[in-house]
């Protein structure tokens, strides 16, 4: 395959490296529909054991629909900056591509604080993962997601870096391309989770 | 702000064209944006309000989590059916969707059901 396309013209090599690209890419959206299935199993759990509350508190009687809606409008709103920041990436603009590379660092980072401001507000409630099935399903479910974010902005910082010393080359362009993929990818498994385990289980 | 001065550089420009394409424009994040606050807004609205019945205000807030997941799709992650790498990608959520359904579905039912034949 290689040796074929070295011995083509100047014009099929660079289709060949942007082909090369794409299947990056691509390699990369195929882990993401793996990780689905991850978040699926968690899903499944969680729609199982959501009732089995061993007597103690319910979905309704922890969960903060107001406090979980700013949780939302934070990750929306990082949704949109980091989609800003791949058009100033694809226009080489590197400078417009930190900053909103940075707004939507804070953005996800003061989601994973709300995050573990919620979680340690109910563990020292006594409502801890180990306090019953519905409990165990939700913090584990919740805490995956919160994981992923917290795995994207470190992510992040390492291409916030790469971005201000090598500039917009290319392969720097796919990298932030396939980041860029994960952060949207976790924004629909929030819509799943908000619709499920919150508003479903506040009614 | 850069980013309408970077914008009025590049039109014209055949490569920019491309991308365009390939990963949306200003405009289609601004649209997928607006939409996905107006459907995460209703649901929270339904919910934290509580004027319909439960049935009602489930089946509005699945149905708009669905819409608001098709949005995503078409707007952030720029899924379609048109170009060869788009058509890749979709095919391959459709999959996985369908899995997640077998998935979900599936052990939903069948623990609902068994946990139905134990109580009689």
């Amino acid at each position: 395959m290689s040796t074929l396309a070295a011995s083509m013209q100047s014009d099929d090599a660079h289709e060949h490296h942007e082909h090369h690209e794409n299947n990056t890419v691509f390699g990369f959206w195929l882990y993401l529909m793996t990780d689905c299935l991850l978040f699926a199993s968690f899903f499944a759990t969680y729609a199982v054991l959501f009732m089995n509350t061993a007597g103690g508190v319910s979905g309704k009687d922890i969960f903060e629909l107001n406090f979980v809606a700013l949780e939302t409008a934070a990750l929306l709103v990082s949704s949109i900056t980091f989609g800003f920041a791949m058009l100033c990436a694809q226009k080489q603009n590197r400078k417009a591509a930190l900053s909103w590379l940075a707004v939507t660092w804070v953005l996800g980072a003061s989601f994973i604080g709300m995050e573990v401001y919620e979680f340690h507000h109910l563990i020292i409630h006594g409502h801890g993962p180990q306090t019953s099935a519905f409990l165990t399903a939700f913090f584990s479910l919740v805490g995956l997601h919160g994981l992923h974010v917290t795995a994207g902005l470190v992510w992040m910082t390492i291409m916030f870096i790469e971005v201000s010393r090598r500039g917009l080359p290319d392969q720097t362009v796919t990298r932030l391309s396939c980041l860029s993929l994960f952060w949207h990818f976790l924004d629909i498994v929030w819509i799943c989770v908000f619709t499920v385990v919150y508003l479903m289980g506040a009614m | 702000m850069a980013l309408h001065d970077s914008k009025t550089i590049a039109p014209g420009d055949v490569k920019e064209h491309s991308h365009t394409d390939d990963h949306g424009d200003i405009k289609s994040y601004i649209i997928g944006f607006v939409l996905s606050i107006v459907l995460t807004a209703i649901p929270f609205t339904l919910v934290i309000g509580g004027e319909y019945s439960k049935v009602t205000t489930i089946y509005s807030v699945v149905t708009l989590g669905l819409v608001q997941i098709w949005v995503h799709l078409k707007y952030f992650l720029h899924l379609n059916f048109v170009t060869e790498e788009g058509r890749a990608n979709t095919f391959s959520f459709l999959f996985s969707a369908l899995i997640i359904l077998m998935v979900v579905g599936l052990s939903v039912w069948i623990i609902y059901e068994s946990n139905a034949m134990m109580m009689y």
